[in-house]
Formats: C-alpha cells, sequence, structure tokens
C-alpha cells in the first residue's frame, strides 16, 4: 500500500479546504518559478523518465505528448487544452480534483503551457459540473490575484490565461477532437486524425490536450522528480492513480493508490468488501464502462495498471471501478450501458449511430429471455462490424462492453434465451444447394 | 431521455437582460477576436436560464444575431447538446442518473418515486406546475450514488425517502440542502477510511 506521505492528492477529501492558502501549506506553488527557470527540456525530459501516462483512459505517455508540440512558435499560437468533460460511467476522480485540489490544476497548467509554448489555456468542464467549475473559477481568480497567473505568471516571466468553457451534457466531448469542436462553438463531432491536435487543434492552431488528473500530479513530479514517481509501480506503469469504486461494495469511495494494486485489495480493504461478500461477487468492469467486464476468477488476481489489464482482455481505463454482485442481472447491467452508448452517440459514423441502438435492443431482449439463441452469435457480430469502423474510439468503447459480456457469460445469455427458431437443422444438405428453394420446400 | 422537441408554443421575443448582456460579452472576451462563435454555448445557457430553464426559438435566432453567425449553427448547437431544454420544463427540475453504476445501488427506486410523486411521465410537469423530472445519463458522482440533480445542484446517496422528503420541500417552494443525504463530506469511503489518517483532523 502507498504510504501517506507519497499520496498527491493529500486533500482528497477536503480535509484542509481548498483555498489558495492552505493548498501553499501543501506543498502548491512552491519552486513554481525554479522549476520553470530549469528549462523546457528538463521539464519533458524529467516527465519522460517519470514515464507518466496519460489518466483520461487512453494512456498515452504524457512526456512524448508535450514533445510532439512545435518548438517554437510561428505564426499560429499554441493552445493548452484541459479535458474535464468527466463522463465516463464508474468515473468520478477530476470532479474531486476540480472541487478541492484546484490549485495542483492551475499550477500544472502553468508548467504544462510554458512546457508546450502556449499562453492561452482552455478548460472544458462538463456543463453539469456547475458547482465543481465555480470553485475552480473561485480558485483561479485567487491565482490571478496573487500573481500567479496572468502577465509574468508567478515570477516565471510566462504570460498564461486559463478560461473555463461548459459543455452541455455530451459525453463524446471527452473526445479530444470533438472537445476542441466543441469549444469552437460546434456540435462535438471527432474530426478524423491526422492531422492530430499537436499540429492542427483548437482554431488549427498546435494544441495539447490533458486530461485533469495528468495535468495536476505534474507539479508533485518535478518537485520530488521523475525518478521518485517511477519507483512507484512497475516500470511503463508508474506512479499513484486515483481509483473510483462504486457499484454493489459496502463503501464506495475514492482513493488514491499505487499503480499495479491487487483489485481484491481495492475492493476489500479500501471499499470495505463486496455486498454479501467476496463469494457474492459476480464481476467487475474495471476501468469505466467502455471496458470489458472480468470474471470473478480474474478479480483473485488481477492487478490494476494499464498492462495487466490488457494481457486480460480489458483496459484500465479511467480506473473507475463497477463492482457488480450476483443479485444483479449481468445481461440487463450491460443493456443499461448499451443504451447510454445508444444514447451518446453522435451521429456522425453510420456503423456506431445504427449500432449502438442495435446492440441495445437485442441486450434488452436478451435480458427479457425473448431473444433467439442465433442472435447471440449475430450480437458479437454486430459488435465487430462497429469496432474500428467509427472515426473516433467510441465504436470500440461502445462495443467492448458488449463483447465482454459475451465473452464471459454466453453460457447464462443461452441458459435465458433457448428458443431456436430451427427446430432441426439439416446436416446432410449438399453444399451446392440453393438455400432459398430449401426453405420454400419447408414453408 | 432527453426529448428534442421543439416546443409549439414559442415567445415571439427574446432579448437578454442588462446584466446578462454583460455577462455574455465578458464570455466573448474570453475567446481570440474573430471566434466569437465559440460562446455560443454558453450564451445559450445564459438564454435557458432567463427563459424559465428552457430556450426559445426566438433566443436562437437572437443569439445568432448576436454572435454574427448563421441561425442554423446555433439550432444545431442547441439541438446536439443534451442540458439545453427546448421545450418548458418545471422550475424546479429533477435529472436522475439511472446509468449502469447508479442502477446497481437502486436508481430506479428514485425513478419510481419520481412517478409517483411528481408525474406519471417524464418532462410532464407536475399538478402544481413547479417541477418536472427526467431520467438522465451518467453525472459523473458515481461513488455517491444514487444520485440525482436538481437546478444545478448534486444530492447523493440518495434513498426513495430521503428523495421523497426532498419533493415534499420543494412543493412548499423550500430548496434543501445539496450534498450527501447519507452525512458524507466528500467521496470518502464510509466509516472505514483507511488513507491519509493524519489529514483527517486536521
Amino acid at each position: 500500500m502507498l504510504e501517506d506521505k507519497d499520496r498527491i492528492f493529500q486533500n482528497l477529501y477536503n480535509d484542509f479546504g481548498a483555498d489558495l492558502a492552505s493548498a501553499k501549506q501543501r506543498g502548491d506553488w512552491k519552486d513554481t518559478k525554479e522549476i520553470c527557470g530549469k528549462g523546457r527540456e528538463w521539464i519533458i525530459n524529467e516527465i519522460k523518465t517519470s514515464e507518466l501516462r496519460g489518466r483520461g483512459g487512453a494512456g498515452f505517455p504524457t512526456g512524448l505528448k508535450w514533445s510532439f508540440a512545435p518548438k517554437e512558435v510561428g505564426s499560429r499560437p499554441h493552445y493548452l487544452v484541459i479535458n474535464a468533460d468527466e463522463s465516463e460511467p464508474g468515473t468520478c476522480k477530476d470532479r474531486d480534483i476540480l472541487r478541492f485540489e484546484p490549485h495542483k490544476l492551475i499550477e500544472g497548467c502553468l508548467i504544462a503551457s510554458y512546457a508546450v509554448n502556449a499562453n492561452k489555456c482552455y478548460i472544458y468542464i462538463r456543463g453539469e459540473y456547475f458547482n465543481e467549475g465555480q470553485m475552480l473559477q473561485k480558485a483561479i481568480n485567487e491565482a490571478y490575484k496573487d500573481g500567479l497567473l496572468g502577465k509574468n505568471s508567478a515570477g516565471t516571466d510566462w504570460e498564461l490565461d486559463i478560461y473555463i468553457h461548459y459543455g452541455a451534457g455530451a459525453y463524446i466531448c471527452g473526445e479530444e477532437t470533438a472537445l476542441l469542436e466543441s469549444i469552437e462553438g460546434k456540435k462535438g463531432q471527432p474530426r478524423l486524425k491526422p492531422p492530430f491536435p499537436a499540429l492542427i487543434g483548437l482554431y488549427g492552431c498546435p494544441t495539447i490536450i490533458n486530461n485533469v488528473e495528468t495535468i495536476s500530479v505534474v507539479p508533485t513530479i518535478l518537485r520530488r522528480g521523475g525518478k521518485w514517481f517511477s519507483s512507484l509501480g512497475r516500470p511503463k506503469n508508474t506512479g499513484s492513480k486515483i481509483y473510483c469504486i462504486s457499484g454493489n461494495v459496502n463503501n464506495p469511495c475514492n482513493v488514491e493508490e499505487e499503480m499495479g494494486i491487487p483489485l481484491k485489495e481495492l475492493i476489500e480493504k479500501h471499499a470495505g468488501g463486496v455486498i454479501g461478500g467476496w463469494d457474492n461477487l459476480k464481476a467487475v468492469i474495471p476501468g469505466g464502462s467502455s471496458m470489458p467486464l472480468l470474471p470473478k476468477e480474474t478479480c483473485e488476481t488481477i492487478k490494476m495498471d494499464f498492462d495487466a489489464c490488457v494481457e486480460n482482455k480489458t483496459g484500465l481505463g479511467t480506473a473507475g471501478i463497477v463492482v457488480i454482485n450476483k443479485d444483479q442481472d449481468i445481461i440487463k447491467c450491460m443493456a443499461r450501458i448499451a443504451r447510454f452508448y445508444k444514447h451518446e452517440s453522435c451521429g456522425q459514423c453510420t456503423p456506431c449511430r445504427e449500432g449502438s441502438g442495435w446492440m441495445w435492443r437485442m441486450l434488452e431482449r436478451m435480458a427479457k429471455g425473448e431473444a433467439t439463441r442465433d442472435e447471440v452469435d449475430m450480437l458479437l457480430d454486430v459488435t465487430k462490424q462497429i469496432e474500428g469502423h467509427t472515426i473516433c474510439a467510441f465504436g470500440e468503447g461502445s462495443s467492448w462492453p458488449v463483447q465482454g459480456l459475451i465473452r464471459n457469460f454466453k453460457d447464462e445469455i443461452i441458459e435465458r434465451n433457448k428458443f431456436d427458431p430451427i427446430v432441426k437443422k439439416q446436416k446432410d444438405i449438399p453444399y451446392l444447394v440453393d438455400q432459398h428453394l430449401l426453405e420454400k420446400e419447408n414453408a | 431521455m432527453a426529448v428534442k422537441k421543439i416546443s409549439k408554443v414559442q415567445p415571439e421575443k427574446f432579448e437578454f437582460s442588462k446584466k446578462n448582456k454583460e455577462t455574455a460579452d465578458s464570455i466573448i472576451k474570453n475567446y481570440p477576436s474573430g471566434k466569437q462563435q465559440s460562446a455560443v454555448m454558453a450564451l445559450l445557457y445564459l438564454a435557458q436560464k432567463q427563459n424559465d430553464n428552457w430556450i426559445p426559438l426566438s433566443a436562437m435566432k437572437y443569439i445568432a444575431k448576436y454572435l454574427d453567425m448563421p441561425y442554423i449553427k446555433v439550432y444545431e448547437v442547441a439541438t446536439f447538446y443534451s442540458m439545453y431544454n427546448l421545450t418548458p420544463v418545471g422550475k424546479y427540475f429533477f435529472q436522475v442518473c439511472t446509468t449502469t453504476p447508479c442502477m446497481l445501488r437502486g436508481a430506479y427506486n428514485l425513478v419510481d418515486v419520481c412517478k409517483r410523486k411528481i408525474s406519471e411521465e417524464e418532462n410532464r410537469l407536475s399538478e402544481d406546475g413547479k417541477t418536472s423530472w427526467l431520467e438522465v445519463e451518467c453525472l459523473g458522482a458515481c461513488v455517491n450514488a444514487p444520485m440525482l440533480q436538481l437546478n444545478e445542484d448534486y444530492y447523493e446517496d440518495l434513498d426513495p425517502t430521503k428523495l421523497e422528503q426532498i419533493i415534499d420541500k420543494i412543493s412548499n417552494d423550500e430548496v434543501p440542502q445539496p450534498g450527501s443525504y447519507r452525512g458524507r463530506l466528500s467521496s470518502e469511503p464510509e466509516n472505514t477510511r483507511k488513507t491519509l489518517i493524519g489529514n483527517k483532523n486536521a
């Protein structure tokens, strides 16, 4: 278990208050000038040493992302955009950072902006987090008043302005290019990549987009050194991470833990165990709703980091752990997730727009036991038609949970949906017979 | 589910109040010059707040002129995002999250309470015309499930009885205290906190 002194978010539970004075007491805004004084190269290299991976779901190495920004500012200004459009079911970590640790985020914005040559930073907060946005705005105002933002921010000679942009209830705007479209005042429909936002992003200018948690851990990493961060966890899966544990557990909570902590320890120790005991566990969604679920056997042993999850055919995603116990109907749970994706598809690509509705309707019927046996395979086929055939990763996000369900609980679905329309299979049909003629005879 | 249906009854004119005009102008300044279109989402939200929680077509036309952009682009944005109400909703607008993490902890029991105490169907005003409710997708407070949003505030850790009390208060025009209804201050584990112990009573 991570020691308390190594936890980055000391105010995760709001023991101290979120104002500037207490944030400074916790060590925020300490030596920001000296850190920036060491230069862009040093900052980016230190982040590369720390092997920090993006906390927004995809797990892209942050140092590498920053190094894609053009080294010199050309005719177009650079932008830094923070993704606080947290809408993945099961995830609520960014909300606590916005509420209780806003100064970590603001300081991170300053350092990141300096590293990627950006003078303007937009923080895209989902519209429902109105109060959290107000708290962040309050912290930003405090920082301006204290000379930590604006011209010569925190004495670094760097000019930075931070603006908050509210979303309005669209899950898809968490996808980085859809987020940019949304800031530009359009429908949030993802753009084709390439060109990548690091070269052509917001208003056609080079733009670096990072998740709230990623940016918030940057100041602490630079203060304590990239080596310290990479000493936690294991190579390529370093540092600490806020895990959100929700669903059928006794004490749902957010907790910051070391990368690679066993899932069982998280559930048993921090979340007070599964309701009805560990044996009552049915399945766990390990990384927000778009990641395939894990059956109980895997939950016994799996460690929660990026690579271990991939080895077990799932993903760490945003580390939003949803625990489902045996009192629940697993097919119904997945049908509800499919409905979420049907509701949130932006409608740009046909496979996703139509397919997400198909998946939802088929799963609803399967939950009621109204589907036929063949439809289980048909459903799997539908998911394969969506996956990889869309502009953004929403296609994968909507089809993976369904694939996970079929992979792990196919027997249960078939058990409930026994109806077989072809009463007797005619195995002796020669290969080259016209199928439709045969059917006519049968009819 | 949010219905993107345009209301049949539409006011003829819409104009920002003086205060909202000032807010709108300061929002536009957040974006580079010539990119005032970026402010459309914030302005739509302002209009919605000014006009009793919904956006009439005249407001969209007004905003289009205000930002010097085509009306259809404003219409596109207003119909794309689910937080813009295009038909009148209650003065007290309940949005119950029913996505899986909330569903696992009994969000549909809250929906039943809404059906019983507010109106049989979503998007329909209650008898006194003050409240309406809606089933929405994940509101991002899964650890405090089941929860709902009442106008701008989150009400967390609910159960049917507590929701009934909230609705009773609302019908007397009292707005109850937002936040957790099991006494939690944040998303910490109840009673069994194992981390940041030293900070607890700081």
